[in-house]
Protein backbone atom coordinates (compact mmCIF):
# COMPACT_ATOMS: atom_id res chain seq x y z
CA UNK A 1 0.00 0.00 0.00
CA UNK A 2 1.29 3.29 -0.52
CA UNK A 3 0.69 4.63 2.51
CA UNK A 4 4.46 6.71 2.41
CA UNK A 5 3.67 8.93 -0.57
CA UNK A 6 1.39 10.78 1.73
CA UNK A 7 3.02 11.10 4.31
CA UNK A 8 4.95 14.43 3.18
CA UNK A 9 1.88 16.14 2.46
CA UNK A 10 -0.05 15.32 5.41
CA UNK A 11 -0.55 18.16 7.73
CA UNK A 12 -0.54 21.33 6.13
CA UNK A 13 -4.37 21.10 6.37
CA UNK A 14 -4.67 23.68 8.33
CA UNK A 15 -3.28 26.01 5.97
CA UNK A 16 -6.01 26.08 4.13
CA UNK A 17 -4.66 26.27 0.95
CA UNK A 18 -6.14 23.25 -0.09
CA UNK A 19 -8.31 24.07 -3.35
CA UNK A 20 -12.06 22.53 -3.37
CA UNK A 21 -12.04 22.36 -7.14
CA UNK A 22 -12.78 24.80 -9.12
CA UNK A 23 -10.32 26.66 -11.40
CA UNK A 24 -7.13 25.19 -13.02
CA UNK A 25 -4.76 26.50 -15.67
CA UNK A 26 -8.02 27.20 -17.34
CA UNK A 27 -10.36 29.41 -15.66
CA UNK A 28 -14.11 27.98 -15.48
CA UNK A 29 -16.25 30.69 -13.88
CA UNK A 30 -14.93 32.50 -17.61
CA UNK A 31 -16.40 30.58 -19.92
CA UNK A 32 -19.32 28.35 -17.64
CA UNK A 33 -19.93 31.10 -15.27
CA UNK A 34 -22.66 32.84 -17.35
CA UNK A 35 -25.59 32.93 -16.17
CA UNK A 36 -28.41 31.09 -17.67
CA UNK A 37 -31.25 33.27 -18.77
CA UNK A 38 -34.17 32.21 -16.12
CA UNK A 39 -38.08 31.80 -16.92
CA UNK A 40 -39.81 32.80 -20.15
CA UNK A 41 -40.09 36.67 -19.48
CA UNK A 42 -36.03 35.95 -19.61
CA UNK A 43 -35.51 34.26 -22.32
CA UNK A 44 -38.64 35.46 -24.82
CA UNK A 45 -36.51 39.33 -24.14
CA UNK A 46 -33.06 37.78 -24.75
CA UNK A 47 -35.04 36.30 -28.55
CA UNK A 48 -36.16 39.25 -28.79
CA UNK A 49 -33.10 41.25 -28.43
CA UNK A 50 -31.44 39.09 -30.96
CA UNK A 51 -34.18 39.63 -33.32
CA UNK A 52 -33.84 43.54 -33.34
CA UNK A 53 -29.66 43.09 -33.80
CA UNK A 54 -30.74 41.17 -37.10
CA UNK A 55 -33.27 43.57 -38.24
CA UNK A 56 -31.03 46.17 -37.49
CA UNK A 57 -28.06 44.39 -39.25
CA UNK A 58 -30.43 44.13 -42.45
CA UNK A 59 -32.13 47.42 -42.58
CA UNK A 60 -28.11 49.05 -42.24
CA UNK A 61 -27.06 46.81 -45.03
CA UNK A 62 -29.83 48.05 -47.11
CA UNK A 63 -29.77 51.82 -46.43
CA UNK A 64 -25.85 52.02 -47.20
CA UNK A 65 -26.61 49.62 -50.21
CA UNK A 66 -23.49 47.31 -49.21
CA UNK A 67 -23.15 45.00 -51.78
CA UNK A 68 -23.81 40.88 -51.33
CA UNK A 69 -20.07 40.29 -51.83
CA UNK A 70 -18.97 42.82 -48.93
CA UNK A 71 -21.61 41.36 -46.69
CA UNK A 72 -24.60 39.28 -47.43
CA UNK A 73 -27.48 40.37 -46.13
CA UNK A 74 -28.92 38.52 -42.88
CA UNK A 75 -32.10 37.34 -45.03
CA UNK A 76 -30.37 36.11 -47.83
CA UNK A 77 -28.05 33.64 -45.01
CA UNK A 78 -31.47 32.59 -43.75
CA UNK A 79 -32.83 31.70 -46.69
CA UNK A 80 -30.00 29.79 -48.31
CA UNK A 81 -29.48 28.15 -44.97
CA UNK A 82 -32.98 26.57 -45.22
CA UNK A 83 -33.12 26.73 -48.86
CA UNK A 84 -29.71 25.01 -49.65
CA UNK A 85 -29.27 22.62 -46.62
CA UNK A 86 -29.61 19.33 -48.09
CA UNK A 87 -27.68 19.93 -51.24
CA UNK A 88 -24.85 22.50 -50.27
CA UNK A 89 -24.34 22.14 -46.28
CA UNK A 90 -25.28 18.53 -45.23
CA UNK A 91 -22.48 16.54 -46.47
CA UNK A 92 -19.61 18.91 -45.61
CA UNK A 93 -21.28 19.08 -41.67
CA UNK A 94 -21.20 15.26 -41.88
CA UNK A 95 -17.86 15.18 -42.80
CA UNK A 96 -16.59 17.35 -39.95
CA UNK A 97 -18.99 15.88 -37.55
CA UNK A 98 -17.22 12.68 -38.32
CA UNK A 99 -13.72 13.95 -38.23
CA UNK A 100 -14.24 15.91 -35.12
CA UNK A 101 -15.84 13.62 -33.31
CA UNK A 102 -13.45 10.50 -33.95
CA UNK A 103 -10.48 13.08 -33.09
CA UNK A 104 -12.45 14.21 -29.76
CA UNK A 105 -12.64 10.88 -28.79
CA UNK A 106 -9.35 9.44 -29.83
CA UNK A 107 -7.78 12.42 -28.11
CA UNK A 108 -9.82 12.54 -25.26
CA UNK A 109 -9.24 8.84 -24.26
CA UNK A 110 -5.36 9.40 -24.61
CA UNK A 111 -5.81 12.75 -22.51
CA UNK A 112 -7.38 11.45 -19.74
CA UNK A 113 -5.53 7.73 -19.59
CA UNK A 114 -2.35 9.92 -19.47
CA UNK A 115 -3.82 11.90 -16.57
CA UNK A 116 -4.53 8.79 -14.61
CA UNK A 117 -1.33 7.80 -15.46
CA UNK A 118 0.38 10.63 -14.32
CA UNK A 119 -1.22 10.77 -11.05
CA UNK A 120 -0.39 7.29 -10.14
CA UNK A 121 2.96 7.77 -10.79
CA UNK A 122 4.16 11.61 -10.49
CA UNK A 123 7.78 10.67 -11.08
CA UNK A 124 6.32 10.05 -15.07
CA UNK A 125 5.00 13.82 -15.07
CA UNK A 126 8.15 15.47 -15.33
CA UNK A 127 8.83 13.49 -18.48
CA UNK A 128 5.37 14.03 -20.20
CA UNK A 129 4.37 17.75 -19.41
CA UNK A 130 6.91 19.15 -21.73
CA UNK A 131 5.23 18.09 -24.83
CA UNK A 132 1.83 18.06 -23.29
CA UNK A 133 3.08 22.15 -23.08
CA UNK A 134 4.25 22.39 -26.63
CA UNK A 135 1.22 20.57 -27.65
CA UNK A 136 -1.01 22.76 -26.50
CA UNK A 137 0.77 26.14 -27.16
CA UNK A 138 1.29 25.16 -30.68
CA UNK A 139 -1.76 25.42 -32.86
CA UNK A 140 -2.18 22.22 -34.67
CA UNK A 141 -3.36 23.18 -37.76
CA UNK A 142 0.43 23.76 -38.65
CA UNK A 143 1.12 20.09 -39.02
CA UNK A 144 -1.68 19.18 -41.54
CA UNK A 145 0.38 20.16 -44.59
CA UNK A 146 3.02 17.72 -43.52
CA UNK A 147 0.21 15.56 -42.02
CA UNK A 148 -1.28 15.41 -45.50
CA UNK A 149 2.28 14.40 -47.03
CA UNK A 150 2.42 11.59 -44.89
CA UNK A 151 -1.60 10.05 -44.63
CA UNK A 152 -2.92 11.57 -47.85
CA UNK A 153 -5.99 13.38 -48.26
CA UNK A 154 -8.57 11.38 -46.50
CA UNK A 155 -9.67 12.01 -43.16
CA UNK A 156 -6.53 10.20 -41.04
CA UNK A 157 -4.55 13.90 -40.81
CA UNK A 158 -7.30 15.56 -39.59
CA UNK A 159 -8.51 13.18 -36.97
CA UNK A 160 -4.57 13.42 -35.75
CA UNK A 161 -4.63 16.78 -35.68
CA UNK A 162 -7.81 17.03 -33.91
CA UNK A 163 -6.88 14.57 -31.24
CA UNK A 164 -3.20 16.41 -30.92
CA UNK A 165 -5.41 19.32 -29.98
CA UNK A 166 -7.90 18.02 -27.49
CA UNK A 167 -6.00 15.23 -26.16
CA UNK A 168 -3.24 17.57 -24.25
CA UNK A 169 -6.49 19.99 -23.06
CA UNK A 170 -8.25 16.89 -21.48
CA UNK A 171 -5.05 15.39 -19.62
CA UNK A 172 -3.93 18.36 -18.32
CA UNK A 173 -7.20 19.44 -16.90
CA UNK A 174 -7.77 16.24 -15.78
CA UNK A 175 -4.25 15.76 -14.27
CA UNK A 176 -4.64 19.13 -12.20
CA UNK A 177 -7.87 17.83 -10.97
CA UNK A 178 -6.32 14.66 -9.77
CA UNK A 179 -3.91 16.46 -8.24
CA UNK A 180 -5.54 18.93 -6.49
CA UNK A 181 -7.86 16.41 -4.74
CA UNK A 182 -7.78 17.31 -1.52
CA UNK A 183 -5.31 15.23 0.68
CA UNK A 184 -7.95 14.58 3.63
CA UNK A 185 -10.25 13.10 1.39
CA UNK A 186 -7.56 10.58 -0.07
CA UNK A 187 -6.91 10.30 3.95
CA UNK A 188 -10.51 9.16 4.76
CA UNK A 189 -11.08 6.82 1.57
CA UNK A 190 -7.20 4.78 2.82
CA UNK A 191 -8.67 5.27 6.81
CA UNK A 192 -11.50 2.58 5.58
CA UNK A 193 -8.95 1.02 3.75
CA UNK A 194 -9.59 2.14 -0.27
CA UNK A 195 -7.32 0.43 -2.85
CA UNK A 196 -5.69 2.68 -5.40
CA UNK A 197 -8.35 1.47 -8.09
CA UNK A 198 -11.21 2.56 -5.37
CA UNK A 199 -9.69 6.05 -4.16
CA UNK A 200 -9.80 7.22 -7.90
CA UNK A 201 -13.19 5.80 -8.47
CA UNK A 202 -15.10 6.80 -5.22
CA UNK A 203 -12.65 9.97 -4.37
CA UNK A 204 -10.24 11.44 -7.30
CA UNK A 205 -12.63 11.13 -10.27
CA UNK A 206 -15.47 12.53 -9.08
CA UNK A 207 -13.89 15.62 -7.32
CA UNK A 208 -12.02 16.31 -10.62
CA UNK A 209 -15.20 15.89 -12.67
CA UNK A 210 -15.71 19.71 -12.43
CA UNK A 211 -11.99 20.13 -13.86
CA UNK A 212 -12.58 17.51 -16.25
CA UNK A 213 -15.70 18.38 -17.97
CA UNK A 214 -13.82 21.83 -18.11
CA UNK A 215 -11.14 19.81 -19.73
CA UNK A 216 -13.25 18.25 -22.42
CA UNK A 217 -14.84 21.72 -23.23
CA UNK A 218 -11.55 23.28 -24.10
CA UNK A 219 -10.05 20.57 -25.89
CA UNK A 220 -13.49 20.60 -28.08
CA UNK A 221 -14.01 24.25 -28.86
CA UNK A 222 -9.78 23.69 -29.84
CA UNK A 223 -10.38 20.37 -31.83
CA UNK A 224 -13.48 22.37 -33.66
CA UNK A 225 -10.90 25.20 -34.24
CA UNK A 226 -8.51 22.82 -35.82
CA UNK A 227 -11.16 20.58 -38.09
CA UNK A 228 -12.37 23.58 -39.75
CA UNK A 229 -8.81 25.13 -39.74
CA UNK A 230 -7.80 21.90 -41.15
CA UNK A 231 -10.37 21.58 -44.38
CA UNK A 232 -9.46 25.19 -44.81
CA UNK A 233 -6.19 23.80 -45.60
CA UNK A 234 -6.51 21.09 -48.09
CA UNK A 235 -8.46 17.50 -48.71
CA UNK A 236 -11.46 18.96 -50.51
CA UNK A 237 -14.24 17.90 -47.84
CA UNK A 238 -16.05 19.49 -44.92
CA UNK A 239 -17.21 23.00 -43.50
CA UNK A 240 -13.41 24.57 -43.77
CA UNK A 241 -13.20 23.35 -47.40
CA UNK A 242 -16.93 25.33 -47.91
CA UNK A 243 -15.59 28.35 -46.60
CA UNK A 244 -12.57 28.28 -48.74
CA UNK A 245 -14.73 27.58 -51.81
CA UNK A 246 -17.95 29.71 -51.80
CA UNK A 247 -15.28 32.93 -50.86
CA UNK A 248 -13.39 32.27 -53.73
CA UNK A 249 -16.75 32.47 -55.74
CA UNK A 250 -17.57 35.37 -53.81
CA UNK A 251 -20.83 33.71 -52.68
CA UNK A 252 -21.22 35.86 -50.10
CA UNK A 253 -24.67 34.35 -48.62
CA UNK A 254 -23.46 31.09 -49.02
CA UNK A 255 -20.38 31.69 -47.00
CA UNK A 256 -22.25 32.98 -43.99
CA UNK A 257 -24.73 30.31 -43.74
CA UNK A 258 -21.60 27.87 -43.73
CA UNK A 259 -20.15 30.18 -40.60
CA UNK A 260 -23.43 30.46 -39.35
CA UNK A 261 -23.43 26.48 -38.88
CA UNK A 262 -19.65 26.31 -37.74
CA UNK A 263 -21.11 29.02 -35.11
CA UNK A 264 -23.93 27.02 -34.01
CA UNK A 265 -21.73 23.66 -33.96
CA UNK A 266 -19.73 25.77 -31.67
CA UNK A 267 -22.15 27.22 -29.21
CA UNK A 268 -23.74 23.36 -29.27
CA UNK A 269 -20.26 22.23 -27.84
CA UNK A 270 -20.34 24.84 -25.35
CA UNK A 271 -24.03 24.33 -24.13
CA UNK A 272 -23.51 20.43 -24.07
CA UNK A 273 -20.53 20.75 -21.64
CA UNK A 274 -22.12 23.51 -19.41
CA UNK A 275 -25.08 21.15 -19.50
CA UNK A 276 -23.28 18.57 -18.19
CA UNK A 277 -21.15 20.48 -15.81
CA UNK A 278 -24.63 21.59 -14.78
CA UNK A 279 -25.80 17.99 -14.34
CA UNK A 280 -23.08 16.23 -12.82
CA UNK A 281 -21.05 18.63 -11.21
CA UNK A 282 -23.47 20.68 -9.53
CA UNK A 283 -22.00 20.21 -5.77
CA UNK A 284 -18.95 22.55 -7.04
CA UNK A 285 -20.75 25.57 -7.75
CA UNK B 1 -11.54 1.29 36.44
CA UNK B 2 -8.27 -1.13 35.73
CA UNK B 3 -8.88 -1.73 31.75
CA UNK B 4 -6.41 -3.48 29.33
CA UNK B 5 -3.90 -1.07 27.45
CA UNK B 6 -5.65 -0.14 24.25
CA UNK B 7 -3.36 1.74 22.49
CA UNK B 8 0.49 1.79 23.64
CA UNK B 9 2.98 4.12 21.93
CA UNK B 10 6.51 3.43 22.22
CA UNK B 11 8.82 5.90 22.17
CA UNK B 12 7.29 7.38 18.53
CA UNK B 13 9.53 9.97 16.89
CA UNK B 14 8.51 11.62 13.30
CA UNK B 15 10.51 13.57 11.56
CA UNK B 16 9.56 15.48 8.15
CA UNK B 17 12.34 16.04 5.80
CA UNK B 18 12.11 18.48 3.12
CA UNK B 19 14.25 20.09 0.38
CA UNK B 20 15.34 22.89 2.77
CA UNK B 21 15.06 21.46 6.63
CA UNK B 22 14.22 19.03 9.05
CA UNK B 23 11.59 19.27 11.09
CA UNK B 24 11.20 16.52 14.63
CA UNK B 25 7.36 16.79 14.78
CA UNK B 26 7.16 14.25 17.41
CA UNK B 27 9.69 13.12 19.65
CA UNK B 28 10.15 10.39 21.83
CA UNK B 29 6.55 9.91 22.51
CA UNK B 30 5.87 7.47 24.67
CA UNK B 31 2.45 6.58 26.37
CA UNK B 32 -0.64 4.25 26.11
CA UNK B 33 -4.39 4.85 26.20
CA UNK B 34 -6.62 2.53 28.27
CA UNK B 35 -9.69 0.89 26.49
CA UNK B 36 -12.18 3.19 27.17
CA UNK B 37 -10.21 5.91 27.60
CA UNK B 38 -10.69 9.77 26.29
CA UNK B 39 -7.34 11.44 26.24
CA UNK B 40 -7.49 14.74 24.67
CA UNK B 41 -4.22 15.88 23.46
CA UNK B 42 -3.69 20.12 23.36
CA UNK B 43 -0.57 22.21 22.55
CA UNK B 44 0.50 25.11 20.80
CA UNK B 45 -0.21 25.29 16.89
CA UNK B 46 2.21 23.73 15.10
CA UNK B 47 3.59 21.13 18.23
CA UNK B 48 2.79 17.90 16.20
CA UNK B 49 -0.50 16.81 17.61
CA UNK B 50 -1.60 15.87 14.37
CA UNK B 51 1.26 14.33 13.26
CA UNK B 52 0.62 12.07 16.35
CA UNK B 53 -2.84 11.32 15.65
CA UNK B 54 -1.44 10.10 11.96
CA UNK B 55 1.36 8.18 13.19
CA UNK B 56 -1.03 6.39 15.74
CA UNK B 57 -3.69 6.44 12.25
CA UNK B 58 -1.55 4.04 10.48
CA UNK B 59 -2.00 6.43 7.61
CA UNK B 60 1.98 7.41 7.84
CA UNK B 61 4.48 5.49 9.11
CA UNK B 62 6.85 6.74 12.63
CA UNK B 63 10.36 7.51 11.77
CA UNK B 64 11.30 5.50 14.34
CA UNK B 65 8.95 3.87 17.59
CA UNK B 66 6.29 1.14 17.71
CA UNK B 67 2.50 1.73 17.85
CA UNK B 68 0.59 -1.05 18.92
CA UNK B 69 -3.51 -1.70 18.87
CA UNK B 70 -4.52 -4.10 21.35
CA UNK B 71 -1.17 -5.74 21.17
CA UNK B 72 -0.46 -6.19 17.68
CA UNK B 73 2.19 -3.61 15.95
CA UNK B 74 0.39 -1.27 13.39
CA UNK B 75 1.79 -0.66 10.11
CA UNK B 76 -1.24 0.18 7.88
CA UNK B 77 -4.52 1.65 8.72
CA UNK B 78 -6.99 -0.60 10.24
CA UNK B 79 -10.19 -0.15 8.64
CA UNK B 80 -12.33 -2.04 11.32
CA UNK B 81 -10.81 -1.27 14.42
CA UNK B 82 -9.47 2.37 13.88
CA UNK B 83 -11.82 5.03 12.88
CA UNK B 84 -10.73 8.84 12.11
CA UNK B 85 -12.64 12.14 12.02
CA UNK B 86 -11.19 14.83 10.40
CA UNK B 87 -10.93 18.46 10.71
CA UNK B 88 -13.36 20.34 8.46
CA UNK B 89 -15.89 17.43 8.65
CA UNK B 90 -13.98 15.78 5.11
CA UNK B 91 -17.86 15.31 3.64
CA UNK B 92 -17.85 14.09 -0.28
CA UNK B 93 -19.74 17.19 -1.73
CA UNK B 94 -21.33 15.62 -4.58
CA UNK B 95 -22.47 12.78 -2.16
CA UNK B 96 -25.93 12.73 -0.08
CA UNK B 97 -25.33 12.76 4.06
CA UNK B 98 -26.25 9.21 3.87
CA UNK B 99 -23.86 8.23 0.81
CA UNK B 100 -21.40 9.49 2.83
CA UNK B 101 -22.38 7.23 5.36
CA UNK B 102 -22.37 4.48 3.16
CA UNK B 103 -18.77 5.08 1.69
CA UNK B 104 -16.86 2.97 4.51
CA UNK B 105 -19.60 0.12 4.00
CA UNK B 106 -18.87 0.17 0.13
CA UNK B 107 -15.33 0.78 0.04
CA UNK B 108 -15.10 -2.44 2.75
CA UNK B 109 -17.67 -4.10 0.28
CA UNK B 110 -20.09 -4.72 2.91
CA UNK B 111 -23.96 -4.19 3.84
CA UNK B 112 -24.69 -1.08 5.33
CA UNK B 113 -25.58 -1.81 9.00
CA UNK B 114 -28.71 -0.17 8.98
CA UNK B 115 -29.78 -0.59 12.71
CA UNK B 116 -26.53 1.31 13.72
CA UNK B 117 -26.62 3.82 10.66
CA UNK B 118 -30.21 4.71 12.07
CA UNK B 119 -29.83 4.93 15.40
CA UNK B 120 -26.54 7.15 15.10
CA UNK B 121 -28.42 9.31 12.71
CA UNK B 122 -30.92 9.84 15.67
CA UNK B 123 -28.90 10.49 18.36
CA UNK B 124 -26.78 12.88 16.08
CA UNK B 125 -30.43 14.87 15.16
CA UNK B 126 -29.57 14.24 11.75
CA UNK B 127 -33.50 12.33 10.60
CA UNK B 128 -34.68 13.77 7.81
CA UNK B 129 -31.34 15.42 6.48
CA UNK B 130 -30.15 11.98 4.87
CA UNK B 131 -30.57 13.17 1.83
CA UNK B 132 -29.25 16.37 1.83
CA UNK B 133 -26.03 17.38 0.29
CA UNK B 134 -23.20 18.71 2.46
CA UNK B 135 -23.80 22.07 0.92
CA UNK B 136 -27.01 21.74 2.35
CA UNK B 137 -26.12 21.57 6.23
CA UNK B 138 -25.02 23.58 8.89
CA UNK B 139 -21.12 23.76 10.12
CA UNK B 140 -22.31 21.85 12.72
CA UNK B 141 -24.71 19.30 11.11
CA UNK B 142 -21.92 18.26 9.11
CA UNK B 143 -19.27 17.39 11.44
CA UNK B 144 -22.20 14.93 13.14
CA UNK B 145 -22.33 13.71 9.98
CA UNK B 146 -18.63 12.92 10.05
CA UNK B 147 -19.02 11.78 13.13
CA UNK B 148 -21.63 9.20 12.30
CA UNK B 149 -19.77 7.94 9.55
CA UNK B 150 -17.28 7.16 11.46
CA UNK B 151 -19.04 5.62 14.06
CA UNK B 152 -20.97 3.47 11.91
CA UNK B 153 -18.00 1.13 11.23
CA UNK B 154 -18.34 0.52 15.16
CA UNK B 155 -14.19 0.95 15.51
CA UNK B 156 -12.98 0.34 18.68
CA UNK B 157 -10.74 3.34 18.70
CA UNK B 158 -11.77 6.53 17.16
CA UNK B 159 -9.10 9.19 16.08
CA UNK B 160 -10.58 12.93 16.53
CA UNK B 161 -8.35 16.19 15.00
CA UNK B 162 -10.01 19.33 16.12
CA UNK B 163 -12.97 18.19 14.69
CA UNK B 164 -14.94 21.17 16.54
CA UNK B 165 -12.14 23.59 15.58
CA UNK B 166 -14.12 25.18 12.85
CA UNK B 167 -17.46 25.94 14.92
CA UNK B 168 -18.31 29.12 17.01
CA UNK B 169 -18.65 28.66 21.01
CA UNK B 170 -22.38 27.67 21.15
CA UNK B 171 -22.16 24.91 18.22
CA UNK B 172 -18.74 23.46 19.43
CA UNK B 173 -20.86 23.11 23.34
CA UNK B 174 -23.56 21.81 21.76
CA UNK B 175 -21.12 19.24 19.77
CA UNK B 176 -18.91 18.13 22.88
CA UNK B 177 -22.51 16.89 24.57
CA UNK B 178 -23.11 14.80 21.61
CA UNK B 179 -19.80 13.32 22.12
CA UNK B 180 -20.38 13.01 25.49
CA UNK B 181 -23.63 11.05 24.88
CA UNK B 182 -22.42 9.13 22.32
CA UNK B 183 -19.29 8.15 24.27
CA UNK B 184 -20.56 7.55 27.51
CA UNK B 185 -23.04 5.06 24.96
CA UNK B 186 -20.21 3.72 23.77
CA UNK B 187 -17.67 3.93 25.67
CA UNK B 188 -14.84 3.72 22.42
CA UNK B 189 -11.39 4.92 22.75
CA UNK B 190 -10.96 8.18 22.01
CA UNK B 191 -8.25 10.25 21.22
CA UNK B 192 -8.99 13.64 20.41
CA UNK B 193 -6.91 16.72 19.25
CA UNK B 194 -7.67 20.28 19.99
CA UNK B 195 -6.81 23.71 19.84
CA UNK B 196 -9.07 24.40 23.07
CA UNK B 197 -7.76 23.88 26.54
CA UNK B 198 -11.41 23.84 28.00
CA UNK B 199 -12.60 21.72 25.44
CA UNK B 200 -10.28 19.36 26.49
CA UNK B 201 -10.94 19.30 30.42
CA UNK B 202 -14.46 18.99 29.75
CA UNK B 203 -13.74 15.61 27.15
CA UNK B 204 -11.23 14.47 28.69
CA UNK B 205 -10.14 11.58 31.43
CA UNK B 206 -6.72 12.33 30.95
CA UNK B 207 -5.61 15.67 28.61
CA UNK B 208 -1.55 14.89 26.88
CA UNK B 209 -0.10 18.64 27.24
CA UNK B 210 2.44 18.65 24.61
CA UNK B 211 5.35 21.00 24.22
CA UNK B 212 6.32 22.19 20.50
CA UNK B 213 9.74 21.65 18.27
CA UNK B 214 10.07 19.37 18.98
CA UNK B 215 7.17 17.43 19.90
CA UNK B 216 6.77 16.03 23.21
CA UNK B 217 5.00 14.85 25.32
CA UNK B 218 5.27 17.63 28.37
CA UNK B 219 2.78 16.81 30.91
CA UNK B 220 -0.56 14.36 31.69
CA UNK B 221 -3.33 16.03 33.38
CA UNK B 222 -5.53 13.89 35.18
CA UNK B 223 -9.39 14.91 34.69
CA UNK B 224 -11.44 13.15 37.21
CA UNK B 225 -14.74 14.95 37.32
CA UNK B 226 -17.42 12.83 37.72
CA UNK B 227 -19.52 11.78 34.62
CA UNK B 228 -22.05 12.48 32.70
CA UNK B 229 -21.01 16.36 32.85
CA UNK B 230 -22.89 19.32 31.90
CA UNK B 231 -21.35 22.62 30.28
CA UNK B 232 -21.62 24.33 33.97
CA UNK B 233 -18.79 22.44 35.29
CA UNK B 234 -16.54 24.79 33.28
CA UNK B 235 -17.36 27.76 35.70
CA UNK B 236 -16.14 25.70 38.26
CA UNK B 237 -13.09 26.73 40.03
CA UNK B 238 -11.35 23.26 39.74
CA UNK B 239 -12.10 23.32 36.15
CA UNK B 240 -10.61 26.64 35.88
CA UNK B 241 -7.66 25.73 37.83
CA UNK B 242 -6.28 23.02 35.64
CA UNK B 243 -7.49 25.39 32.90
CA UNK B 244 -5.10 28.10 34.27
CA UNK B 245 -1.81 25.61 34.70
CA UNK B 246 -2.62 23.83 31.61
CA UNK B 247 -2.73 27.60 29.86
CA UNK B 248 0.29 28.53 31.81
CA UNK B 249 2.00 24.88 30.36
CA UNK B 250 1.08 25.58 26.57
CA UNK B 251 1.98 29.54 26.64
CA UNK B 252 5.21 29.16 28.54
CA UNK B 253 6.59 26.03 26.14
CA UNK B 254 5.44 28.59 23.50
CA UNK B 255 7.33 31.70 24.68
CA UNK B 256 10.13 30.01 26.91
CA UNK B 257 11.39 27.75 23.69
CA UNK B 258 15.01 27.66 23.04
CA UNK B 259 16.29 25.78 25.77
N1 LIG C 1 4.73 17.47 5.40
C1 LIG C 1 5.51 18.17 6.23
N2 LIG C 1 6.74 18.51 5.86
C2 LIG C 1 7.55 19.20 6.69
N3 LIG C 1 7.18 19.63 7.90
C3 LIG C 1 5.96 19.32 8.32
C4 LIG C 1 5.05 18.58 7.51
N4 LIG C 1 3.90 18.44 8.19
C5 LIG C 1 4.07 19.06 9.36
N5 LIG C 1 5.30 19.58 9.46
C6 LIG C 1 5.85 20.29 10.60
O1 LIG C 1 5.72 19.48 11.72
C7 LIG C 1 5.32 20.24 12.84
C8 LIG C 1 4.08 19.63 13.46
O2 LIG C 1 2.99 19.76 12.56
P1 LIG C 1 1.53 19.28 12.95
O3 LIG C 1 0.64 19.55 11.81
O4 LIG C 1 1.57 17.90 13.47
O5 LIG C 1 1.19 20.27 14.15
P2 LIG C 1 -0.18 20.46 14.93
O6 LIG C 1 0.13 20.36 16.37
O7 LIG C 1 -1.22 19.55 14.43
O8 LIG C 1 -0.54 21.95 14.59
P3 LIG C 1 -1.99 22.64 14.55
O9 LIG C 1 -2.45 22.75 15.95
O10 LIG C 1 -1.72 23.97 13.95
O11 LIG C 1 -2.86 21.77 13.71
C9 LIG C 1 5.15 21.66 12.36
O12 LIG C 1 6.29 22.39 12.73
C10 LIG C 1 5.08 21.55 10.88
O13 LIG C 1 5.68 22.66 10.27
MG1 LIG D 1 -3.09 19.82 13.41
Amino acid sequence: MATDNLADKIPDFNSATVNQGGNGPVDVSAIAGIRRAKGLKEIASVIALAIVVVTLLEFILIWTHTEAYVFPKPTAIIRSLFTDFPTLYWKPLTQTVQTFFLGLIIGSTIGLSLAVLVTLKPGLDIFISPYIIILVTTPMVALIPFLMLKFGFGMTPRVIAISLATGPMVMINSATGFRRTNAELIALGKSYGATEFQLFRKIRFPFALPMIIVGFMVGSIFGLLTAVGAEMVGGGMGLGNRLIYFSSLVQMSQFGAVLVIVATFGVGIYSFFTFINRKWASWDA
Amino acid sequence: MAQATRIQITDVSKIYQTETKTVEAVKNFTESVKDGEFVCVVGASGCGKTTLLWCLSGLHPATSGTVHIDGELLTKPLPDRIGMVFQDSNLLPWRTLIENIELPFQIKKKAVNRKLVDELLDVAGLKGFENSYPGELSGGMKQRGSIVRALAQDPEVLLMDEPFGALDAFTREEMNLFLLKVWERTRKTIVFVTHSISEAIFLADRVWVMSPRPGRLSRIVDVDFPRPRDIDLQFEPKFIEILKSIREDVEGSKSGKGQ
